[in-house]
């Protein structure tokens, strides 16, 4: 696997990415699936054993042609039903979606999911695992040949600034001058990074947490130096709440 | 410069509900047709949230708010720059009609391929017949070096019993299930640039070549035929369907003579690829009833004439269906 992320740009200049989930966890993806399709031919052949005692010929001719179809069915039909996942995708926050980033077609999903037999030479997904592992865009061969990729589904969560911030006293917004300097000077990461620290902040335990503040407090004091009287007092968690209301907030009122 | 994030999501945030809303819809009803003026606001939606993205990835910090409006782009993106037909309803009689005979011939290089690979694996078996008789153990499948054609003959010919009573259906569904898989690794090893397909349909050729000329030479002409011809006569073409898509699937995999990425010439064929399949299926599916249900009865339960005339009616039929139907359509 070459990268984990598939940036794609469309006609317009805009440059969007996918993050493509690597083998491991679409093998687990892949076992969930192999399971549910044992107990949906759990029930069938739960079903079929009564009709058996009349004719035992045609309840095991429908158990082969229930495999069967279960075994290529089961993947084309939810891929299709639920724009590219199934149910061990859809557990571990996957989908199936082109490779260039259009609409998902039947030809696509049917063609992946036909390819499988090849993926799974000689066994356990050998075939399947090692393409996936070389190449660029983490394909199994199905996936090469029906030009479709799987990606992680972010899960996002708006942070609340409101709640982080409010009812804080910001001391640097005395030096509306340096404050500026400072919004000026912060690089988009290191923004981010702030604002995660404070968003993830329950997540460290005590020590680590304030080892954390503590750096970020004197990163972000190299990019402007308050005076005094703007930082006596204030701790390097309250120091980096207000470089984030700063950076985020251009006024003082929110 | 960083954006003020509040107001911007406050102003922003109308408009990437409203084209989430749009996608949903999109997405739950896929043979929803919007009018050009929804399809207008549509575009302005998708705009404007692409403008959204560039300007949070160029000034502002905030990952999780770039995540989601990269997954709504992202979403909305294939909707907008998709230029490939919207499949409708499934039309079982159309596609009976035009889209598999159609596609079979537009792609008839490859069936022809096909077809000469599997003529050279039966002539490789013919010789091999005549050469080494006893290379039959090697060349013939299914138990069929076991005995001599003139004694299988007269073993079938005196059976006053039918082996198959009270299993035909499982036999036939067997047959289904077996062929339908050979015939998809058969298309599917096509992803192997051809070499896997190229290997089965000459070893299909061998197997029908050492067989076809065991009979001949031991003088069972009429029983051959009358025993393969039901349903060889649909089944050999299904196999030969199946590595006429594998060759479709190798021929854009690697690309010979055309400069066009992968990704476009796979997605050019992908559609074929799956008639084709559909196709062979289908095939399969009538040769295992016809396998079960005919071809293993013998005279003087049906006479061998009878089987003959019926496979020979099912292969004229099926040229004709595949060389002639949907012609004059579009």
């Amino acid at each position: 696997m070459k990268g984990s992320a598939l940036p794609i740009r469309t006609p317009e200049g805009i440059v969007f990415s996918q993050t493509l989930a690597g083998p491991v966890v679409r093998f687990f993806a892949w076992l969930i699936d192999g399971l549910c399709v044992m107990a949906l031919m759990s029930f069938v052949v739960g079903l079929v054993r009564g009709f058996g005692l009349v004719s035992p010929g045609i309840a095991n001719a429908v158990l082969a042609i229930t495999g069967f179809v279960l075994n290529f069915g089961f993947s084309i039909f939810l891929e299709w039903a639920w724009r590219g996942q199934t149910i061990g995708k859809k557990l571990l926050g996957l989908r199936v979606v082109d490779a260039d980033g259009m609409r998902l077609q039947l030809e696509q999903i049917v063609t992946r999911n036909l390819l499988r037999v090849v993926d799974l030479l000689p066994a356990a997904y050998l075939v399947g695992g090692l393409s996936c592992w070389l190449s660029r865009k983490c394909q199994r061969l199905g996936d090469i040949a029906a030009n479709t990729i799987v990606v992680r589904i972010p899960v996002v969560t708006e942070p609340d600034l409101d709640q982080l911030l409010a009812g804080k006293f910001n001391s640097l917004r005395q030096h509306a001058h340096l404050a500026a300097r400072l919004r000026q000077r912060v690089t988009p990461v290191e923004a981010g990074i702030a604002l995660q620290a404070l968003v993830r902040r329950d997540e460290f335990d005590a020590v680590a947490r304030i080892e954390l503040f503590e750096q970020l407090a004197s990163h972000f004091q190299t990019k402007v130096s308050f005076p005094q009287d703007a930082v006596d007092g204030v701790s390097s968690e309250q120091y980096i709440r207000n470089v984030v209301d700063v950076v985020y907030r251009t006024s003082a009122s929110a | 410069m960083i954006i003020d994030l509040q107001r911007f999501i406050r102003i922003e945030r109308p408009v990437w509900t409203e084209l989430e809303a749009v996608l949903n819809r999109l997405e739950a009803e896929p043979n929803l047709k919007m009018s050009l003026e929804e399809v207008q606001h549509f575009h302005d939606l998708y705009e404007r949230a692409t403008a959204g993205l560039a300007k949070l990835t160029t000034f502002s910090s905030e990952p999780a708010t770039r995540q989601y409006l990269e997954s709504l782009v992202a979403r909305a993106y294939g909707e907008v720059h998709e230029t490939r037909e919207k499949r409708r309803r499934l039309q079982p009689l159309k596609w009976l009609r035009q889209t598999l005979p159609q596609t079979f011939r537009r792609q008839i290089r490859a069936f022809h391929l096909a077809l000469a690979i599997t003529l050279v694996g039966c002539a490789f078996g013919t010789a091999a017949t005549l050469i080494d008789p006893e290379s039959r153990h090697v060349t013939m499948p299914f138990g069929h070096d076991r005995l001599k054609p003139s004694e299988r003959v007269a073993e079938e010919e005196q059976r006053t019993t039918d082996q198959l009573t009270g299993n035909r259906t499982l036999f036939s569904s067997r047959l289904m299930t077996n062929n339908t898989q050979v015939s998809i690794f058969t298309l599917a090893l096509g992803a192997t640039w051809g070499i896997g397909t190229v290997l089965i349909l000459f070893y299909n050729g061998i197997s029908l070549g050492a067989i076809a000329t065991d009979y001949v030479a031991d003088g069972q002409v009429r029983f051959l035929l009358g025993w393969l011809l039901p349903h060889g006569a649909i089944e050999i073409p299904a196999i030969l369907v199946a590595g006429q898509a594998g060759f479709v699937l190798a021929r854009s995999m690697i690309g010979w003579g055309d400069r066009t990425p992968l990704g476009r010439r796979l997605r050019a064929v992908s559609r074929d690829l799956v008639t084709l399949s559909v196709g062979f299926a289908l095939m399969m599916v009538w040769a295992a009833f016809v396998e079960a249900f005919l071809s293993q009865y013998h005279e003087p339960v049906v006479p061998y004439g009878a089987k003959i005339a019926f496979g020979t009616l099912e292969l004229v039929a099926l040229i004709f269906y595949l060389g002639r139907s949907g012609r004059n359509e579009r």
